[in-house]
């Protein structure tokens, strides 16, 4: 601890559990009570972790998986925003949708989703995975990943380049800045 | 020249070995034998054994619905040790399976469960008839030419069942067939171009 926390710490003199503990316990809650202010930048904190390390569940259907790991790989490394690629669904943030999304494998990508822990996201890549694209009358392909999980950020293209990739994430990593809370819906 | 007349050759010593098949030489290259249902594995053993055709590297099939026997299927042979292709072409209809030649090549099975899938071609003797790329509890053959493009099912997550629901078809907007011609192919002049084009072809006259 260094001076400067020192001088707002509170309870410095160790006291023991009792009566002089419970009233300077009761002041401190008292007073941030009003100002509120733990709230906010927990908030604030867990936000900036969330978007400082977005792991991403790597769903690569189609072609969209290849500017998906250029996105990855040393041009554009998306090592740098904290952003590595799980295998496993336990431990990814975000979830990429890249590519056509078949109705064969409709219920698998909903599985993978359920798999994740909260809180969780979902980047719907490319023409096929928004709305069906080039296959939205196939008889064999799901018209929008949407209609299987919820979509955060949409990045349209086809394929988007790596760049538009990178742009969609960071809009993503907007919304957490702006809604993102400790608080669990 | 010497390698279409090496064909022609192969081809009469085919059609000699089996006088129930026709021989056409395509495009000046290809090699095609149409077999009668019955004498297909018979005729396969031969290509294989006698002519020396090891390897199947293809089978699919086709669809012509104006023809009695609507559907063909299509066998790609490859000779590496001859450095030579031939295609048997078989006829048939729904109704009436094609014998199987996965007892002369293994791989064909895969082959067969994908044009049984696609076609619903039925191949007689294939122990392993399932279906191989559509969804599980597909119903039709989806390259026949009468099955409608959109399908008949779509797929949804139902929230409330907390699964993957199947859904008759229900399109937002129907297919549209937007017919534009071509400008590399059939305009010649583009749409504001007419002047300068007009332009090109009198100062050529002149």
């Amino acid at each position: 601890m260094n001076e400067n926390t020192d001088t707002i710490a509170w309870n410095r003199e160790h006291l023991a559990p009792g009566p002089a503990q419970d009233a300077v316990v009761k002041g401190i809650t008292g007073e941030i009570e009003d100002k509120g202010f733990i709230v906010a930048n927990l908030d604030k904190v867990v936000n900036w972790a969330r978007t400082g390390s977005l792991w991403p569940m790597t769903f690569g259907l189609a072609c969209c998986a290849v500017p998906m790991i250029h996105a990855y790989m040393a041009r554009y490394d998306l090592d740098r925003l904290g952003i590595i690629p799980r295998g496993s669904p336990r431990q990814s943030d975000v979830m990429i949708v890249a590519g056509t999304l078949t109705n064969k494998m409709a219920p698998a990508l909903r599985k993978v989703y359920d798999q994740m822990s909260e809180p969780r996201w979902v980047i719907s890549m490319g023409s096929c995975a928004n709305g069906g694209g080039y296959y939205h009358y196939s008889y064999s392909v799901v018209r929008g990943c949407d209609r299987i999980v919820p979509v955060d950020v949409y990045v349209p293209g086809c394929p988007p380049t790596a760049e538009g990739l990178i742009y969609g994430i960071m809009q993503l990593q907007k919304k957490i800045r702006r809604s993102g809370t400790i608080l669990r819906g | 020249m010497v390698e279409n007349a090496n064909l022609a050759a192969l081809g009469e010593a085919v059609l000699a070995a089996m006088p129930e098949g026709r021989i056409v030489i395509e495009r000046g290259a290809e090699l095609v034998l149409t077999l009668p249902r019955e004498g297909l594995l018979a005729g396969m053993q031969r290509l294989r054994d006698q002519f020396g055709f090891e390897q199947l590297m293809d089978l699919c099939g086709t669809d012509w619905p104006n023809r009695p026997l609507r559907f063909e299927v299509v066998y790609n042979l490859l000779s590496l040790s001859q450095n030579r292709r031939i295609r048997v072409v078989v006829a048939t209809d729904a109704a009436t399976p094609i014998p199987s030649i996965a007892g002369i090549w293994p791989c064909a099975t895969w082959y067969e469960r994908e044009a049984w899938d696609m076609y619903g071609v039925v191949f007689e003797g294939q122990t392993d008839l399932r279906r191989l790329l559509t969804d599980y509890g597909f119903e039709g053959h989806p390259l026949r030419k009468d099955f409608p493009l959109t399908g008949h099912v779509e797929v949804r997550y139902d929230e409330e069942r907390k699964q993957v629901v199947y859904e008759p078809v229900q399109l937002q907007q129907d297919w549209r067939n937007f017919d534009f011609m071509s400008p590399w192919e059939s305009m010649t002049t583009l749409p504001g171009d007419e002047k300068v084009h007009l332009n090109r072809i009198e100062g050529g006259k002149a």
